[in-house]
């Protein structure tokens, strides 16, 4: 999988199919983020799409006024989701799930309706992103091949990988694990089921803020219909859960079967697919719902695991 | 300057209707904890039955919402034996991964089938009932639609507090394993719950279509507005789903009074506002 990852843009040389893996690699981060709070923690938030568009506002903020590095906004952003994030799931992990599925999509919408009558912010037009000269600093490269931009997505996605996999391979995962399960079970057991759901928020926030603000540097723009939509904030969820969240490549097959068919319906049926991908989607969701909960990655191991050796 | 009470009184109609949506979705998440997240879609798809009723076999609105019932009862009995029995042992992630495929099938088969335009009835019978009192507007079809939601809620509240299947149902909702051993079967009774909730949402979508119109996207609005309604006035209240309904009717009208842009984020606020202080909603037990 690694190697087939780092060697794709050296083999496939195509704009569109780079520009596909680069989406795919992006949803696959934040999907991945979203899979610490909705496949370990069991929290399915509906919201997401806010804190990605902290991290697209906060760099394309930085890069227009103080005219700072890219950088410096997704970091800054990172934070900022993170801190925002936290305070979302105080008052929300004291109750469960449903709640908060709930919680996120209001938290979205008010951001919603805040952003786009905020002038600094684009009101509801958004935010262009100036060029500058292609580097690795101002996060812009040559438009006519993107296989910088590929790699620099590619470095986000593996470093986001690691640190989940970090974090979740410690007590934290068994943890999380347990309050999924049981979360009465797991506090008379001693585990502070609130505290590791906010710590499982902040990191889930964070990244996909990181994620975010490489998007808007990619996209060149941060359009709120689009990054702070709520229809963002359900591919997101959805490539979770379509590549099974309570696995750590599963995000990465979702993110990957979800922006090839969109893209597939799009191109084949143009305005008339908008609806196709969504019904492609829907039965494959409550297939995976009833038959496999574990997604396309639940589902490759059974593969494998049926394969006489 | 009948502005105020103009916007009080349209949010009071609207409110109602808001509170017969929510407790559909109420009942099922206080009987068989399960969210339904396609609900704001149910609503969609009784509001494309009652259009299509007038358009194509030019019924009348109000006709059309028997036709609108009919669909719901049978849309609601089959998600629960195709979708939703399959994951009652489930985990909770299951059950709430299914209903969102669900939300996304019905979400793009609209799309696909209806096109994303806007189709609205024209001159429902009920626009010309229409009363004026001092300087107050009571439109025909949301008085009309205000009122079926009223008679709605009190005909579920008789149904669930005086007769023998309601109090079944309260039964089930309150500890499954030990109403089963009194000799009620909960696969019944959860059906019966999909249908009444089927009923709630077909009344409401049907009685919304004379006066909204009806395009791919409502169903999330007002999918929304229902998990808002239910989460604000706390769960297993009637009471509660209907002074959350009507207090969010009249945010959104008068907020979007004076702030036009601000009225459906108003009742969003007012949620976050009510969840910080009282996170088991208004008139909720736990």
């Amino acid at each position: 999988m690694a190697v087939l990852l780092a060697t794709f843009p050296f083999v496939v040389k195509d704009p569109f199919w780079q520009n596909v893996a680069v989406l795919v690699l992006i949803f696959a981060t934040a999907a991945t983020a979203w899979a610490v709070l909705g496949g370990f923690a069991g929290q399915i938030s509906f919201g997401h799409s806010l804190f990605f568009s902290v991290g697209s506002y906060a760099t394309a903020y930085v890069v227009i006024h103080p005219g700072l590095s890219p950088w410096v906004g997704m970091v800054g952003g990172a934070l900022l989701a993170a801190i925002i994030g936290t305070i979302v799931g105080f008052p929300v992990f004291r109750l469960r799930s449903h709640y908060f599925s709930i919680a996120t999509i209001a938290m979205q919408q008010v951001a919603f309706v805040l952003v786009t009558n905020t002038e600094q912010l684009g009101d509801a037009s958004g935010l262009a992103i100036p060029l500058r000269s292609p580097s690795l600093a101002n996060l812009q490269f040559s438009i006519r091949d993107k296989t910088d931009y590929y790699l620099v997505a590619l470095a986000i996605f593996a470093i986001s990988l690691f640190v989940v996999w970090f974090v979740l391979r410690g007590p934290v995962g068994y943890y999380l694990r347990a309050i999924r399960d049981d979360e009465g079970a797991a506090q008379t057991l001693g585990v502070r089921a609130r505290r590791y759901k906010l710590y499982a928020m902040a990191l889930s926030a964070a990244i996909t803020a990181f994620a975010g603000g490489f998007y808007a540097m990619y996209a060149l723009f941060v359009d709120p219909s689009v990054v702070l939509g709520v229809g963002f904030s359900i591919l997101i969820a959805l490539a979770a859960i379509l590549g099974g969240a309570g696995s750590l490549w599963g995000p990465l097959l979702g993110a990957a079967l979800l922006v090839v068919l969109q893209q597939f319906t799009r191109t084949m049926y143009s305005g008339a697919g908008t609806g196709l991908d969504f019904v492609i989607y829907g039965i494959l969701v409550m297939l995976i719902g009833i038959g496999e909960p574990r997604g396309l990655a639940g589902l490759v191991g059974r593969l494998r695991g049926r394969r006489p050796a | 300057m009948a502005e105020l009470p103009q916007a009080v009184v349209s949010g009071i109609l609207i409110g109602s209707v808001y509170a017969l949506l929510a407790v559909g979705l109420a009942l099922i998440w206080g009987v068989m904890d399960i969210v339904n997240f396609a609900h704001g879609n149910f609503l969609m798809v009784a509001m494309y039955a009652t259009f299509f009723a007038w358009s194509f076999l030019s019924l009348d609105p109000l006709l059309g919402t028997f036709v609108a019932v009919v669909v719901l009862v049978a849309l609601s009995l089959a998600t629960f034996y195709v979708v939703i029995r399959p994951v009652l042992r489930g985990t909770v992630l299951s059950q709430m991964v299914v209903t969102f495929g669900l939300l996304l099938l019905l979400q793009g088969g609209a799309q696909m089938l209806f096109t994303p335009s806007a189709r609205a009835v024209v001159h429902p019978w009920l626009d010309g009932a229409r009363f004026v009192a001092s300087g107050v507007v009571l439109g025909g079809p949301q008085l009309g639609a205000a009122a079926v939601a009223i008679i709605g809620l009190i005909g579920l509240w008789w149904l669930l507090n005086r007769t023998e299947v309601g109090l079944a149902i309260q039964a089930v909702a309150q500890d499954r394993k030990a109403a089963e051993v009194m000799g009620v079967q909960p696969d019944r009774i959860f059906a019966l719950t999909w249908a009444i909730s089927g009923v709630c949402v077909g009344l409401a979508g049907a009685m919304l279509m004379n006066f909204y119109a009806v395009d791919p996207a409502v169903g999330f609005q007002f999918g929304l507005i229902a998990f808002i309604v239910v989460a604000l006035g706390g769960f297993g209240s009637l009471r509660g789903a209907l002074l959350a309904g009507i207090a969010m009717g009249v945010t959104q009208d008068v907020v979007g009074l004076y702030l036009p842009a601000y009225g459906l984020a108003a009742i969003f606020v007012l949620y976050l506002l009510v969840f910080l202080i009282r996170p088991q909603g208004l008139l909720g037990a736990h």
